[in-house]
């Protein structure tokens, strides 16, 4: 059998190459696009993140305050409650890898002709994760900051104005910001990863199905 | 060796499926030649192997026996990466149900294939927007999918089909989403660009208005060829098929 010959005189002869990826700021484009037309559908998912998140940021200052203020407190009880804040968290992400899912069923058929087209396995992939980045990057903005405003009123309530801003050191607060926000978005990302890879793993032949 | 008259070959193709404990053979040794700048149309009611045979011409699955040879090149040799490019570069495919990217315009979805290729933007909108006029929907260039109507959709599906000037248009059912007189505009379509710009037209149907302007049409039943038509002898047999049709 001389099959490999045939494979590289059809190299030469240029009957077979390989194939580009999608530039980024196409790719970008897609996906926002994406994002804009099932808007309802991706705040859904991305609501995982955004209510993590908010939590999250909501203990930390909660871990902040208390420890300022209240002198005598248990250290276990800030350890608890990162502890549940984690686990509401780790919930958030099998939620949206839930939805994810969905997302990968729902879009067979768009999958499958992108293939036709000449998509590799690792374009569909990188498309999903380009998704859930920006959705855990928006969901997670919004989720730190909707933590942030609704810790801040009830401490203010609760303690007063003067007694609760000197416990709210500002680096310490951009620092939860900030870590809040890299959790959020690596989470999302990381919840992406399996049904990305479903995804491209789908046939072109998919394109072809009728039923849904 | 100068261009293979060739553009297709199965030979003694063979595909099973597996479900539970029987085997379903869907195809069952198909040996077919499809000659370049040929028009044909495999025809068969549904469940004949139709759509399993267009797979594996399409490079879309595999054959559990036999191979498919796509301008002399067996397809089973080659690599994903390898495979991605004859998908994108030497096919074009058709679909029953469109497929465009909903949130893609015409002119977008036009213009992926050839992004894939490996053209710059600018390359691949010019030759978006003369694919769109040739279809005519030069005037619907930035129109989502949703905004145009089934057959102007199909239309789209074929200038999308053509971007990467392929040797090989495949199409599944091209008509079966689309009223009749909207099927035959696209039929004629087809034949239009099978005559003008010598692309091989392969299609899986059994809309029978596609006999009309077929070379030759592949009878299928139970996953073996029935019989191969010519057009000479099929056009005796237009006048009855059409009563058949109204039915």
């Amino acid at each position: 059998m001389k099959r490999k010959g045939r494979i590289s005189e059809a190299y030469k002869e240029g009957k077979i190459g390989r194939i580009s990826q999608l530039p980024l700021r196409i790719a970008l484009k897609f996906t926002l696009q994406n994002i804009r037309i099932r808007f309802g559908r991706e705040i859904l998912a991305a609501g995982g993140t955004l209510l993590g998140t908010a939590f999250l940021m909501s203990t930390f200052m909660q871990n902040r305050v208390l420890h300022a203020v209240e002198k005598n407190l248990p250290p276990d009880i800030q350890a608890r409650a990162t502890w549940i804040a984690v686990v509401a968290l780790v919930v958030c992400t099998i939620g949206i890898t839930n939805s994810m899912l969905i997302a990968v069923s729902e879009r067979f058929r768009e999958i499958g002709t992108m293939k036709c087209l000449g998509a590799l396995d690792s374009l569909i992939v990188r498309l999903f994760l380009l998704e859930a980045l920006i959705l855990g990057v928006g969901a997670s903005i919004g989720g730190s900051i909707l933590g942030f405003i609704f810790s801040f009123l009830a401490y203010w309530g609760k303690y007063g104005w003067k007694k609760f801003i000197h416990a709210l050191p500002v680096g310490g607060t951009i620092h939860d910001f900030l870590l809040v926000f890299a959790i959020g978005v690596v989470l999302t990302v990381i919840a992406t990863i399996w049904p990305a890879y479903r995804a491209s793993r789908l046939p072109a032949a998919a394109a072809l199905r009728v039923e849904v | 060796m100068a261009v293979a008259e060739y553009i297709v070959r199965t030979k003694d193709l063979v595909k099973e499926y597996v479900m539970g404990d029987t085997v379903l053979r869907a195809l069952d040794g198909v040996s077919l030649d499809i000659r370049r700048g040929e028009y044909i149309s495999i025809m068969g009611p549904s469940g004949s192997g139709k759509t399993t045979l267009f797979n594996m011409i399409g490079g879309l699955d595999r054959p559990t026996s036999g191979s498919v040879f796509i301008d002399e090149v067996d397809i089973a040799q080659l690599d994903a990466y390898e495979l991605a490019w004859l998908r994108c570069r030497r096919i074009g495919y058709i679909f029953q149900t469109f497929n465009l990217i909903p949130v893609m315009t015409a002119l977008e979805n036009v213009t992926l294939p050839m992004i894939f290729a490996g053209l710059t933007t600018d390359e691949a909108i010019e030759k978006g927007v003369e694919l769109l006029k040739l279809v005519g929907l030069g005037d619907r260039l930035h129109h989502k999918p949703n905004e145009l109507s089934g057959g102007q959709q199909q239309r789209v599906a074929i200038a999308r089909a053509l971007a990467n000037d392929p040797g090989i248009v495949l199409a599944d059912e091209p008509t079966g989403n689309l009223d009749l007189r909207t099927g035959k505009e696209i039929i004629n379509l087809l034949k239009k660009l099978n005559r003008e710009k010598g692309v091989t037209i392969i299609s899986a149907t059994h809309d029978l208005k596609m006999i009309d302007v077929s070379d030759r049409v592949v009878w299928i039943r139970d996953g073996k060829i029935e019989r191969i038509e010519e057009r000479e002898k099929l056009e005796l047999k237009v006048g009855e098929i059409e009563g058949e049709e109204v039915g």
